[in-house]
């Protein structure tokens, strides 16, 4: 079981690799809009690569209805 | 196959030193993860693509309106990719009555917008078909029901390949095939689709690129054209030296069907042009044994245009292949079961396609089916007849090497030309060669057949196809010539390519006599040359120079008052 802090490891490691910039932090209070980069577009391709990385699928409705980071994990250890 | 992610990381990188195209994207649904894919995949093709992509859902006003932004833009290719699921939903919205012509009504839509762009660019139009989407309302009873969406997809499915049978520039892009290789799962994404519009799934999107970017390589003449095969456990299972003609596997029975099956492949590939070569580590006379004895063999020897089995190194042997067929490494694709061979040959001839052939041979063709190894954009019925024409080569050299004298081998050859300008019989063929020459081709400016047929027709050009029989047999044809008239005093050498098969046989001479006689008699002084340098043709770097032309700020003029007949061995026809 992943633990909200190597998921949020985790998950910083898909937002480099995929905005491809090495320099991103996240916390879980981040927002799409703290974020530079993380529009509509790059979420779709976000959500899909963070699927591949926990081996999880979302559903349409969850992949709306994040308000930030820590609720992407809360959702990602519920499955 | 590489990630989405690493693609468009490729867009970052400098595209400065490639060659341009320019590309009008227009889609039904989002197209923008597309036109990433498409950019950055075009790194590994080293092209650079320039792409215009209409706003959204734009398709029939921004093509069927010629004042658009996509008539503006004067694309190489326009792409258009309308979506299964869109269809979908305009047959839903169809009145019953109506749908036993909705295939038909889609086909006159998509007829009328080829048509539009055809009247007003000069383009290629590059169409995507529509995956398949069963919708289960009859199950499997739709096949009886004409007015059904499943009967309706497929029907329209089979129509836009006879609408691009008919209108020359039209491809379709295959994305029926390219679902039932990946599987619809991996093609179409349910929440992808609703929340961003996107039909094509994040892990489709390099694959549907790389299938467009293939169509416009191979209308660049970036194809294969040979391919060369490994033969112990690669064409038959087992190995002929230790296991005998007997014991090696090949037929109906278990693993030999594997084999069997590649072969058929193989020589299919042969039918429709791909030369077939051998390249083994085995002695010559043990490894043709099965080819001439072996009941179950599907390959021949007269299926191979160059047979090659010593003890030497694979990369040197496919060296000596190359040097009789006269072709880049880049258009040859090697086969071998054996990984050790793969990598060395690899690492010596980088440019040489190298498929993972996976161990177990059963798998050998389901593999390369999914490779897309031999994408064309021209089929003539001569192909078919290029390996007994590489054969008839290997044989003239043979006789060459009996001459001291090079003259006295040509008139040895009894060489005759037939001389045609383009007519709708060697169109394709024409077509055909202005794709495929790399090497002489002087401008590589490349035509496709509706464009050449275009050229024969306008009374500001001349044209010339050139035939060359000899004693050993008919080379087909293997050169041609677009003449533009640019004054009443000049005539401009447009195109001049031809066939590396027939190097070395005074071709040049007899075509540069013909060009200006006929120049001549049309009341020009000059004939103009211009040498465009390509990665492949510096082999043509002198030829104006060579055949008596002078240069003048980059091009090349021959004073024909001056000109005296060139030296040649071969007879008008």
């Amino acid at each position: 079981m992943t633990t909200r802090e190597e998921g949020l490891t985790q998950i910083i490691e898909v937002f480099k690799d995929v905005l491809d910039d090495q320099s991103i932090t996240l916390s879980e209070s981040t927002t799409a809009s703290d974020v530079e980069d993380w529009d509509s577009l790059n979420h779709i391709q976000l959500v899909v690569a963070v699927e591949k990385k926990f081996k999880v699928r979302f559903t349409s409705k969850e992949i709306q209805s994040w308000a930030n980071v820590g609720e992407m994990i809360t959702c990602i250890l519920s499955k | 196959m590489k990630h989405f992610n690493e693609i468009k990381r490729n867009i970052k990188k400098d595209f400065s030193s490639f060659k341009t195209i320019k590309i009008a994207l227009l889609g039904d649904t989002s197209t923008q993860f597309l036109n990433v894919a498409l950019r950055g995949l075009a790194y590994d093709y080293h092209l650079n693509i320039d792409i215009f992509e209409a706003d959204f859902n734009q398709i029939e006003l921004q093509l069927l309106n010629t004042d658009s932004e996509v008539y503006q833009f004067k694309a190489d290719y326009v792409i258009i990719f309308y979506a299964s699921h869109k269809l979908l939903n305009k047959f839903y919205k169809t009145n019953v009555e109506a749908r036993t012509a909705f295939a038909n009504n889609k086909i006159n839509q998509l007829r009328e917008i080829c048509n539009t762009i055809n009247q007003h660019l000069t383009t290629k139009i590059i169409l995507y078909n529509f995956p398949e989407i069963d919708d289960q309302i009859f199950g499997n009873y739709a096949n009886k029901i004409i007015s059904s969406w499943l009967y309706q997809q497929r029907k329209l499915n089979i129509e836009l390949s006879a609408l691009s049978a008919s209108i020359g520039n039209l491809f379709i892009c295959d994305l029926v095939s390219l679902q039932n290789q990946i599987g619809k799962s991996n093609m179409f994404r349910p929440s992808v689709y609703v929340n961003s519009e996107m039909v094509l799934n994040i892990e489709a999107l390099p694959e549907v690129a790389a299938r467009t970017l293939s169509i416009i390589n191979a209308n660049d003449g970036k194809i294969k054209k040979c391919l060369i095969l490994d033969l112990d456990n690669t064409t038959w299972g087992g190995i002929i030296g230790d296991d005998g003609i007997e014991n090696i596997q090949i037929g109906g029975l278990g693993i030999g069907k594997a084999f069997s099956e590649l072969q058929y492949w193989a020589k299919e590939l042969k039918n429709r042009g791909i030369i077939l070569a051998v390249c083994s580590k085995n002695t010559e006379s043990i490894a043709k044994e099965p080819f001439e004895k072996h009941p179950d063999m599907v390959l021949r020897l007269e299926d191979i245009a160059v047979f090659v089995a010593n003890w030497e190194n694979k990369a040197a042997n496919i060296k000596h292949i190359q040097s009789i067929l006269n072709i880049g490494f880049d258009s040859m694709v090697f086969l071998d079961d054996n990984p050790f061979e793969r990598n060395m040959v690899r690492e010596h001839i980088p440019e040489i396609t190298v498929p993972e052939l996976p161990e177990d041979p059963a798998e050998y063709l389901e593999y390369l089916y999914t490779l897309n190894l031999f994408e064309t954009v021209s089929f003539s019925a001569l192909d078919a007849e290029r390996t007994t024409q590489y054969q008839v080569e290997a044989q003239r050299t043979q006789l060459q090497q009996s001459f001291v004298n090079e003259d006295d081998f040509l008139v040895s050859l009894n060489m005759v030309s037939k001389i045609e300008p383009f007519t709708k019989f060697n169109t394709p063929r024409v077509a055909q060669l202005s794709q495929r020459s790399n090497q002489f081709n002087l401008r590589t400016v490349r035509y496709n057949e509706a464009a050449i047929a275009q050229i024969g027709l306008d009374e500001n050009y001349a044209s010339f196809s050139f035939n060359l029989e000899d004693k050993f047999g008919d080379n087909g044809l293997i050169c041609a010539i677009i003449l533009e008239k640019i004054s009443k005093e000049i005539f401009f050498i447009d195109s001049w390519f031809m066939s590396c098969r027939v190097l070395k046989r005074g071709m040049e001479n007899f075509v540069l006599n013909t060009i200006v006689s006929f120049a001549k008699n049309n009341g020009s002084s000059f004939l103009k040359g211009e040498y465009l340098p390509t990665p492949k043709n510096d082999m043509v770097k002198d030829h104006y120079k060579n055949l008596g032309f002078e240069e003048q700020e980059n091009y090349w003029f021959l004073n024909l008052t001056t000109f005296e007949p060139k030296k040649t061995f071969i007879q008008n026809k």
